[in-house]
């Protein structure tokens, strides 16, 4: 059991990353990794409220009638991301407004929806509720490794203070502004992924199609 | 399948899962309302500083707000103070003696302390204002007036932007702006946030030689060679909307209708 506890927690962080292997989550990925302040809180709270919708989803998943399962596993998901949402505005004012709309657009992450219908319905709370917490591990690790470079080569800081002694400011170093573009985090985790495929070759997914060997070349002359 | 499936257990599932979530959403909601309103009031008034510039860093927002902003009331048609001798009413009387605690906002929607616009006035849709608007005068380290914040808003294109607007005591020289409270579009009305765009503003003129209202927000980039650079900012790019909303709103509360009288007043007599 230890080892299958082990599994569950931290498989997600490399073997069956959300991010990197299952390909969800990548919108909030993009938006909230430009500084490290807003992703810290982004991990936090998607790895808290998959885990604890895991968990309740399992709680009643005796229950829940087929015809309704997704509405069920919505109105779960939904009153825990508000209940996330309002504590942030209670204790991370600053913080909430940056995040805006992605805190709650955590409802419609695929991580967590993907975990209440492929994992939560299935197996007993406990388990459940580590798989939440280990997905939102594996989506953190891969928001703080994008977190990390995006702020640190982008603007010359982590978590706000100056590692780098940015040109403009008398320093010696000129920050890459298009790692603060959205689209870098793209590229990123495209870099990521062939890394990660790269040291683990069983992740590279079969091709769905070969392409027809070249016919014989034509003679143009 | 089980008898899971039946209409009557359908039902019931989804009504008691609806009752608990409910429940659940409104205790946190209720329960932590008091902080929410609290951080509020303080980003308020750090937008309050910010649009004057006056945020220093080590220093509590409440510390510089309560040492160097004086808050007073302003009849909106006359452009006169509030002041005891005026104070007439109840109301006024307790405002008078706490203005921070006066609420502007609710005041435009009491029926004896608001002003119903019409149509033509309306320039920035908020159909109605209050007759009495805040203002904040900030004052230098040696305790004189040298900027004057007035309190602005008008609708943009899905919401009412709240904001700040700061000026020198010429009454036409901005010193900043700023919206605290708008739900524009993240990334394109949004960008009224940017800190770049907010940064445009220090140094414009709000008022032409004749004493007419001209700033306004143009399509794409001022050109600095043109003579009128100064009464132009530039529009917000794929937020032609909200651009159009913020220059009504500031046509709006600088002409007649808004803070016009009180700032002919300044003009002429110093703050």
């Amino acid at each position: 059991m230890a080892s299958e506890t082990k599994k569950v927690l931290f498989g997600p962080v490399l073997d069956n990353n959300p991010i990197a292997l299952q390909i969800l989550g990548i919108c909030s990925a993009l938006a909230v990794t430009s500084n490290l302040n807003t992703t810290v809180t982004m991990c936090i709270a998607l790895s808290l409220v998959t885990a604890f919708s895991s968990f309740f989803i399992s709680c009643i998943r005796k229950q829940i009638p087929s015809s309704i399962r997704i509405i069920a596993q919505m109105a779960i998901i939904a009153s825990l991301v508000i209940v996330v949402d309002q504590f942030l505005k209670a204790y991370a004012y600053a913080i909430s407004k940056q995040l805006s709309v992605f805190v709650g657009l955590i409802i419609t992450n695929c991580i967590v929806m993907g975990r209440a219908e492929a994992y939560a319905m299935k197996n007993p709370p406990i388990a459940s509720f580590l798989d939440g917490i280990g997905n939102g591990l594996g989506y953190s690790a891969v928001l703080l490794s994008l977190g990390v470079i995006r702020e640190l080569f982008g603007a010359g800081k982590l978590f706000g203070y100056e590692i780098f002694a940015l040109a403009k400011d008398g320093g010696w170093y000129v920050p890459n502004g298009l790692l603060l573009l959205p689209p870098s985090a793209f590229f990123l985790i495209g870099l990521l992924i062939w890394a990660l495929r790269t040291a683990k070759p069983q992740q590279v997914e079969k091709s769905e199609f070969t392409l027809a060997p070249q016919s014989k070349a034509l003679s143009a002359h | 399948m089980s008898s899971n499936d039946s209409t009557g257990k359908t039902l019931l599932v989804a009504f008691l899962l609806c009752v608990v979530c409910s429940i659940i959403v409104s205790t946190a909601a209720v329960a932590l309302k008091g902080k929410q309103v609290h951080n509020k009031l303080l980003d308020k008034n750090r937008n309050i500083l910010a649009a004057a510039g006056m945020l220093e860093e080590g220093k509590s927002v409440q510390e510089i707000f309560e040492k160097r902003l004086e808050v007073k009331l302003v009849n909106i048609e006359t452009g006169e103070y509030l002041t005891t001798e005026t104070a007439t009413e109840q109301w006024q009387k307790e405002a008078l003696k706490n203005p921070v605690a006066y609420d502007q906002r609710k005041a435009a929607k009491t029926g004896d302390k608001n002003i119903i616009l019409k149509g033509s006035e309306d320039i920035a849709s908020i159909k109605r204002q209050a007759k009495y608007a805040v203002v904040y005068l900030a004052k230098d380290q040696d305790g004189k007036v040298d900027k004057i914040i007035l309190p602005v808003h008008g609708y943009g294109l899905w919401s009412t932007l709240y904001g700040f607007l700061a000026l020198q005591t010429d009454a036409t020289t901005v010193v900043g702006l700023g919206f605290y409270e708008h739900g524009e579009t993240p990334g394109l009305g949004g960008e009224v946030d940017n800190p770049k765009w907010k940064a445009l503003w220090p140094g414009k003129e709000v008022f032409d030689e004749t004493g007419d209202v001209s700033i306004r927000l143009i399509k794409g980039n001022v050109d600095p060679s043109n003579p009128n650079a100064e009464h132009m900012v530039d529009g917000l790019a794929g937020a032609t909307l909200t651009s159009n909303g913020v220059t009504n709103l500031l046509r709006f509360w600088l002409g007649a209708n808004g803070f016009g009288p009180y700032l002919e007043k300044v003009k002429e007599q110093g703050v």
